[in-house]
């Protein structure tokens, strides 16, 4: 087994390793990838498919969003997450119960918070709160829906609840494709007035919100600006992608 | 007209060709979903013992996707060659996976036989056969294609060199590039999957690919995979395109969604040509593909996904290509749910397109939320190049940085030279035994960065 040395009077990899995250300059054993890389790759490849398979804690996300406001749990027809892999379209209708549930709600709001698991139980586990927590207090005088906390949702579920509660917006933070580097990727979506139907244009999107990625903070503020637009200009999607203020990441990633 | 066949006592039918394809179809999550696989296992061979009866020519008298409601269909049917099919048109598609696997049937053979074939025969066949029928019939034919370099000869293999960066930064993508050429990689094309599709950063990162290429005057071709649109906007404005890139499909209105129809990819191709960039050959075209894109769009007129796929490349062999490749696993498990249907995937797409006379290679690859690992794209591999696939992808560790998605290594080449003994196109195995990246035909040199390469690193 030969490693690579990250000394660059030794290993010429060392300087171009920092202009990338690609896993470059791995060395090799024979012709295949030398023990330590290939257990790493094991490792990040292991941990995009616990966030995929592994059920966030809803109870526990549930106590900590409530220091926000009033939460109410739904579900999606994807019973399970097998059903919820292949079948897409369960996962943007409501189940019986929880179109029932939203059915009691008042109506009517400006806003319509949803967190939901997506495709990354860990992205909402560790981002929803810090971007709430951003939020809320950047949109003083905003009527807000209770919170709906989704499990088995995809971004279409906020749909399915805005038939029934009729909010001005949407806005939905779900958990994103996890990739080996980002298994606990954040997307927001945002939509003005959807039903059932709405196509993904009429949508406005922020994703790559994690520790690498989007901060929280970075991303509250790119949401309240497009927000506070939406409700002014009464749309979102690819009419309202003009003139939002482009942040920065700390990596320098936009 | 209907369909249909007994198995154990139980008459099954089948409204239609279409109807009849998607039930003879292995099980995918992607038919599932579209609602059109076989509702049991006894269906699902029963509709297979329909098709094997089906004679070959009822292709020519009934469309799955209605010649009036679609271009790609009448570019199928006007297309064909009378002539070509012979040989097999007394045939039953049953009867033609027997004459496929007959010795006599040989590369010169069905070379000759692909323009006489449409793409849903291919489709046909290919759900009547095992996994070994798709690689030893695939194995047979050679299809080569030249642009710098000579792409597909029997007992080499190609890659494509993959240096995505996130932010397309040119210090990231050239060190993902250095590392590719330091192990090999890059015969088939240097391919650049770009974050931000606009005119100048097409420019900026063709510009960046042929500083190095004609810098050490490596004998391959490089390519943005950009919008066609984008790249023919890049092209006017100057920029070092040597092969227009497009994802396609099957149908007409999937091809719309991709923005494109035959028209565009015509011109594109025109455009491409002009430019005279090609030395020893002028395919200039370079065309992705996969099963589901078409269902993911709502355009696949009812069809299995598979049927819609080989209908792409119908499309593909229209422009004369220097590359095809599915990507097979990218789609996600909704449409192939696990390293079993994606390995069966990709042998069908690989078999199909080869059939049709295709340039065509394969993006093993597989996403986080597909039920799949490395040890089924070894399979894949390992089952691809065998069956003689022109090329795979070449990414840093497998792990595309960019696209959030798992593709084959640098190192899975060097392992499936080593395992078969193939070198990459001859041009190329010349210029990296030159440079002393490989001190044979099939075999990477030790050394940690090649002698010849060492300036790049700088």
């Amino acid at each position: 087994m030969t490693t690579p040395t990250r000394d660059p009077t030794v290993d010429p990899w060392a300087k171009l390793r920092r202009a990338t995250p690609a896993r470059i300059g791995l060395g090799h054993a024979g012709p295949g990838q030398p023990t330590g890389a290939l257990l790493a790759f094991q490792a990040a490849h292991a941990a995009a498919r616990d966030a995929v398979l592994t059920r966030p804690d809803f109870e526990g996300l549930t106590q900590r969003l409530a220091a926000l406001g009033p939460v109410r749990r739904i579900a999606s027809q994807a019973a399970d997450r097998a059903t919820y892999l292949k079948r897409p379209d369960l996962g943007r209708c409501l189940s019986d119960a929880s179109a029932a549930d939203l059915a009691g709600e008042a109506t009517g709001a400006d806003l319509l918070i949803l967190v939901g698991d997506g495709l990354s139980g860990a992205a909402i586990e560790r981002q929803a709160l810090p971007v709430l927590t951003a939020l809320i207090p950047r949109l003083p005088g905003w009527r807000l829906a209770p919170l709906l906390l989704a499990e088995g949702a995809r971004v279409a579920l906020g749909d399915a609840a805005a038939a029934i509660l009729d909010p001005t917006l949407v806005l939905m933070l779900i958990g994103e494709r996890p990739g080996l580097s980002s298994p606990d990727s954040l997307g927001a979506y945002l939509t003005w007035r959807p039903r059932p139907g709405t196509v993904d244009a009429a949508r406005n999107c922020i994703s790559n919100i994690h520790g690498a990625g989007l901060t929280p903070e970075a991303a509250a503020q790119r949401l309240a600006w497009l927000l506070s637009e939406a409700r002014v200009r009464k749309l979102t999607g690819v009419g309202l992608k003009d003139g939002a203020p482009l942040l920065t990441a700390p990596d320098g990633s936009p | 007209m209907g369909y249909h066949a007994t198995v154990a006592g139980t008459v099954y039918r089948f409204d239609d060709l279409k109807m009849l394809l998607a039930r003879a179809t292995p099980f995918r999550s992607g038919d599932a979903l579209a609602g059109v696989a076989a509702s049991s296992a006894a269906e699902r061979v029963a509709a297979q013992m329909a098709l094997a009866d089906l004679p070959l020519r009822q292709f020519l008298d009934e469309a799955v996707v209605p010649y009036e409601a679609d271009a790609v269909t009448r570019l199928i049917l006007d297309s064909h060659d009378a002539a070509a099919f012979a040989p097999v048109a007394g045939l039953t598609v049953g009867g033609f996976r027997d004459w496929l696997l007959r010795d006599a049937t040989d590369g010169a053979v069905l070379a000759a036989l692909a323009p006489g074939l449409l793409p849903e025969m291919a489709a046909a066949v290919s759900k009547i056969m095992r996994a070994q029928d798709l690689i030893l019939i695939a194995a047979k034919i050679e299809v080569v294609t030249r642009f710098r370099n000579t792409i597909g000869l029997r007992g080499r293999f190609s890659t494509r060199l993959q240096p995505n960066h996130p932010t397309d930064d040119p210090a990231g993508i050239a060190a993902s590039l250095l590392d590719g050429l330091a192990n090999g990689a890059g015969d088939a094309v240097i391919g650049i999957n770009p974050v931000s599709d606009t005119l100048d950063r097409v420019g900026q990162i063709l510009r960046l690919v042929d500083d190095v290429r004609q810098r050490y005057a490596i004998p391959t071709q490089s390519c943005v995979l950009a919008h066609v649109t984008t790249q023919m906007a890049a092209l006017e404005a100057g920029a070092p395109l040597d092969l227009m890139f497009q994802s396609i499909a099957g149908t007409e209105a999937a091809n719309s969604a991709f923005g494109i129809d035959l028209a565009l990819l015509a011109e594109a191709r025109a455009a491409a040509l002009s430019l005279g960039r090609g030395t020893v050959g002028d395919n200039v075209m370079y065309f992705e593909t996969g099963q589901g894109s078409a269902l993911s769009s709502g355009t696949h007129h009812g069809c299995d996904q598979q049927t819609i796929e080989a209908r792409a490349y119908g499309v593909a062999r229209a422009f004369k290509p220097l590359l095809v490749n599915s990507v097979v696993g990218f789609i996600g498990p909704e449409y192939l749910y696990d390293g079993k249907q994606i390995i069966r995937a990709g042998l069908e797409d690989h078999f199909c397109a080869k059939l049709l006379g295709l340039p065509m290679g394969c993006d093993v690859c597989y996403t986080n939320h597909a039920e799949a690992d490395q040890d089924d794209m070894d399979m894949l591999l390992t089952l691809l190049v065998n069956a003689g696939c022109t090329f795979v992808m070449g990414v840093p560790g497998a792990d595309d940085v960019m696209l959030n998605y798992q593709s084959t290594s640098f190192h899975d080449a060097l392992y499936i030279r080593a395992l078969t003994g193939k070198p990459p196109a001859p041009e190329f195995e010349d210029w990296l035994i030159r440079m002393g990246v490989f001190d044979r035909a099939d075999r990477r040199a030790t050394a940690l960065l090649p002698p010849g390469l060492a300036l790049l690193a700088q």
